[in-house]
């Protein structure tokens, strides 16, 4: 493929796409005005267009890819979402116009359908990822403890979370200590008796896990933290396995996020924007964000007046156009939709994992859920082809790796962790479930062809290290 | 209506495979007591019904909503070119994770470092990151920074600062007990320079700048950053983008962290979000700031590449010892304002940015005007400006609002002392009919 400019390198002097009318010039006093423009690009509309497609051929993407990213749940996503959050009447509502009865009901539609979904009795729609949803459930958590003053400084997290959960307790004062995981991948119980303390605030757990296991020891392990004085959250990354099966609301958990960008198939973008709503038990309603969208009569509002409120975390209401699309899903699945789509999800990846479990290693005993951990451990001693060469040489194949050495290395080396979501057909989960059992066998017989992979693609194996030694981060002219 | 291709012979192809008799089985690890009996949720619709459930959620909307809106306070009401909605409806952008395999990602890992660098652009500063949630959080994060920079007691926000904004500090603050001061403003809307100049300390980890500030006036960046320039605190500063084709930017004056609220550059206001963050700082400072970072490099043939880079400063690797705990963020946002600024250019900017000068200064003109119509703050402004009345702001907006014109935010709902004031925004969109529209409006009315 020929190498694709940058915007910049596209650009001429005094080349015009968007211009506007000037009808007075302004005078600007001169302590403020700008003195040298900043240097965009100037290039014509079907440059422009050129370009951003030319760009756009470049990704993978569920469109025109299999993307069995773990931990990620790349559904597809509907285009009638995107149709839905731009009639002009939604994308155009100001968020200073708060009194709008339409758009604050159907942030309260969708509460109500997250409620049912997740057996919690309030949520907020401000925190706009499901990081931001963690630090909005941790802040309540130490908000609760502080009211009724408890002395708390310790987080349990298990030793299989994601970064995200350790990194939050970090940014709420808290210090984390790591709960051990056991041979079938679930939280060691043991290990979480003996570090609950008085110190301890609460435990964040997934469920289903990063190992795609069900924690089925989660209302002994709620026992254990509520009796020491802690609480328990819920990080809902892992949700899309549970619609309509079961609920956290009724393990225990106090306080969850749901990433609506994964579980109710918002859009990725290539990274966001995301939605991370968080749900809790009235116990710590109170310490919700401010705003709260309430019903009153036939009349919603956003009510402002709550005094042990964390406080506020997004700058207006939260990502609204993501629960747009959230709650057109969550009207079109309806309830055996939700339930039938969990199910897909857990039947995909049970016959993936299966069909490949005599090629690749399972680390962990447990049946999996929605997605399940291989590991390319044997391949690694056998040849020295590791998780990194498998995932490049899918690439060749025309598929996304799998999420790679998570959970982590020191809980399973070389791990595959594999998420095909309900959305993918057999015939897809055969070709998948073909090429891996291929690359298994070059493994072997030809490792440097895995080590060297990908081989055709926009451009090969990057040099990570001289990127982060010498950082280049902005395009300059020669 | 879901969106699984099973047929009945796929799933007891499937079931066979795994020794199953039904679907059922694979919950067998839920214990019993956890099963749920029923989801309480209606049955599912098809699209057709879906599409007329969000029409008539559009036509109640239409039938209440003004048909003309100044309504500004943060979220603005711009124009958006067709090709920024045309490039990122492309399912190969939207349909995207974010980019950890550089070898397929090259498309959204060029958009994020062309992002970065007109980033550095318009704020004057050195580098910047992928992409925040909002304005508000990225102002919240670069306090935090600050604190990385050189931890002190308390932090400086402007009595000017958006109450919003400020509130999101507060949240983000508490874990660390930071102590916020409140800097006062003076008569025409800025910052007290007075105040600054004694207050701007060793026990102070950093100065915050909103700029145009929440009353919409400019201040004096020159004067501030002369203030702070061989002093400890941090200069941060939160901008509208839209208006540094016009105004010199903070990198300018010294500023240490500069954020802002992207929406102006291209998104629509949809009730709030999503929206996008954006966050630049000096060289200096760079392995202190937050969150995903494109850099250019080579691949294995020597051919130019981009990649996510300085990732041991993020949650993944770091863990608990991360500058932040932000993964995903807003990068099909962050695409829209690439794009939207692609389409503009330099000429472009400095053209929106004028047209919202003249057109709000046409507005404050014919308001102030008016007998009973003052201006409370007398500093330069760019697209947004307050006014009072003689009476209560909620009343003169109401009776304004049965003409079907929304003329501005009630500034007393913010802040008990304003409420006789209301802040006006006029965009490129307004045009000067609308405008007199307005004032005849508010003339009626007084």
């Amino acid at each position: 493929m020929s190498e694709k400019m940058l915007v910049f390198e596209r650009s001429r002097p005094g080349r015009r796409c968007t211009t506007f009318a000037v009808d007075r010039l302004p005078d600007i006093p001169a302590n403020l005005k700008r003195q040298s423009p900043p240097r965009l690009p100037e290039v014509s509309e079907l440059e422009l267009v050129r370009h951003y497609v030319g760009l756009s051929q470049l990704n993978f993407s569920i469109d025109t890819t299999f993307y069995p990213l773990g931990s990620c749940t790349m559904k597809y996503n509907p285009r009638v979402h995107e149709k839905a959050a731009r009639v002009p009447q939604i994308a155009n509502a100001h968020p200073m116009e708060p009194q709008n009865q339409q758009m604050l009901g159907m942030i309260w539609k969708m509460e109500q359908i997250l409620k049912a979904v997740s057996g919690m009795d309030t949520f907020t729609f401000q925190p706009a990822a499901g990081a931001q949803g963690e630090f909005v459930g941790i802040s309540m958590i130490a908000a609760y403890h502080r009211a009724r003053g408890h002395d708390k400084k310790v987080v349990l997290i298990p030793d299989s979370a994601h970064g995200t959960n350790p990194a939050t307790a970090a940014m709420c004062g808290y210090r984390v200590e790591e709960v051990k995981s056991t041979e079938r991948g679930t939280v060691d119980v043991d290990d979480l008796r003996s570090k609950m303390s008085d110190e301890v605030a609460g435990l964040m757990l997934t469920n289903p896990n990063t190992f795609g296991v069900f924690e089925d020891e989660i209302l002994e392990m709620a026992e254990i933290v509520h009796g020491g004085g802690g609480l328990l959250y819920y990080d809902g990354a892992n949700l899309n396995a549970f619609l309509g099966q079961c609920r956290p609301g009724d393990m225990g958990f106090d306080v969850v996020h749901i990433n609506l960008h994964k579980t109710f198939t918002t859009p990725h973008g290539g990274g966001g924007p995301g939605s991370g709503p968080v749900g809790v038990k009235d116990i710590l309603k109170p310490y919700l964000p401010t705003p709260l969208v309430v019903k009153e009569g036939e009349d919603y509002r956003l009510d402002f007046d709550r005094p042990e409120s964390i406080g506020k975390i997004s700058t207006f209401w939260g990502n609204f156009g993501m629960v747009v699309r959230a709650f057109v899903y969550s009207k079109m699945l309806g309830a055996e939709g939700m339930r039938h789509t969990s199910e897909m999800a857990v039947l995909n990846a049970n016959y993936v994992t299966r069909k490949l479990e005599d090629v690749f290693e399972r680390p962990k005993a447990a049946q999996p859920m929605h997605e399940g951990v291989l590991s390319a451990n044997g391949q690694k001693k056998a040849s020295g082809v590791g998780a990194l060469d498998v995932a490049k040489r899918l690439i060749d194949y025309g598929i996304h790796p799998p999420t790679i050495y998570f959970p982590l290395p020191k809980v399973c080396p070389e791990a595959l962790l594999i998420e095909p979501t309900e959305t993918e057909s057999l015939e897809q989960l055969n070709e998948f479930i073909d090429v891996m059992r291929k690359i298994a066998a070059e493994a072997l017989s030809d490792p440097d062809l895995l080590k060297n992979a990908p081989h055709d693609t926009p451009v090969r194996r990057v040099d990570e290290a001289t990127a982060a030694r010498k950082p280049v981060l902005r395009w300059r002219a020669e | 209506m879901d969106y699984t291709p099973h047929t009945e012979e796929d799933i007891a192809t499937m079931l066979g495979a795994l020794g199953l008799q039904s679907v059922s089985d694979l919950y067998k690890p839920i214990p019993e007591p956890l099963r749920l009996k029923a989801l309480d949720l209606p049955p599912g619709i098809t699209e057709l019904d879906a599409i007329r459930l969000v029409e008539s959620i559009a036509t109640d909307t239409a039938r209440t909503a003004p048909d003309l809106s100044f309504l500004g306070a943060g979220a603005y009401d711009h124009f958006s070119p067709s090709v920024v909605d045309a490039m990122i409806s492309r399912g190969e952008f939207f349909t995207a994770y974010t980019p950890y395999q550089p070898e397929v990602s090259q498309g959204t890992l060029r958009v994020i470092f062309e992002f970065q660098t007109m980033m550095c652009e318009l704020t004057g500063m050195e580098v910047a990151n992928a992409s925040m949630y909002d304005g508000s959080s990225a102002l919240a994060e670069a306090v935090l920074m600050a604190v990385r920079i050189r931890s002190a007691d308390r932090v400086i926000l402007p009595r000017s600062l958006h109450p919003f904004y400020r509130q999101v500090v507060e949240t983000y603050t508490t874990g660390i007990g930071l102590e916020i001061v409140t800097a006062p403003w003076t008569d025409d809307g800025t910052i007290d320079l007075n105040w600054l100049e004694q207050e701007a300390d060793d026990r102070t980890t950093a100065v915050v700048v909103q700029n145009p500030n929440f009353l919409g006036v400019l201040e004096p960046l020159d004067k501030i950053g002369a203030i702070l320039a061989d002093r400890a605190p941090s200069f941060v500063a939160a901008v509208n983008p839209l208006s540094l084709g016009l105004i010199e930017p903070p990198g300018s004056y010294g500023a240490d962290i500069v954020v802002g609220e992207g929406q102006s550059l291209g998104l629509p206001l949809s009730f709030g979000g999503p929206y996008v963050g954006f966050f630049a700082t000096r060289q200096e400072h760079l392995r202190k700031m937050l969150g995903r970072i494109v850099g250019q490099t080579t691949d294995v043939n020597g051919k130019r590449a981009f990649v996510l880079t300085l990732k041991t400063r993020e949650q993944d690797i770091r863990r608990e010892k991360a500058t932040s705990n932000i993964c995903t963020n807003q990068t099909l946002c962050g695409t829209a304002v690439t794009i939207y600024l692609s389409a503009l250019g330099p000429n472009g900017l400095a053209e929106v940015g004028k047209v919202n000068w003249s057109r709000s200064h046409a507005a404050m003109e014919g308001l102030a005007s008016l007998d009973g119509i003052t201006r409370p703050f007398d500093g330069p402004f760019f697209n947004e400006f307050v006014w009072k009345t003689s009476r209560p702001a909620s009343e003169v907006l109401h009776k304004v609002g049965a003409s079907g014109i929304s003329a501005g935010v009630d500034l007393g709902m913010l802040d008990p002392a304003l409420s006789d004031c209301i802040l006006t925004c006029v965009t490129e969109k307004r045009s000067l009919d609308d405008v007199s529209r307005l004032v005849e409006a508010v003339k009626e009315v007084l």
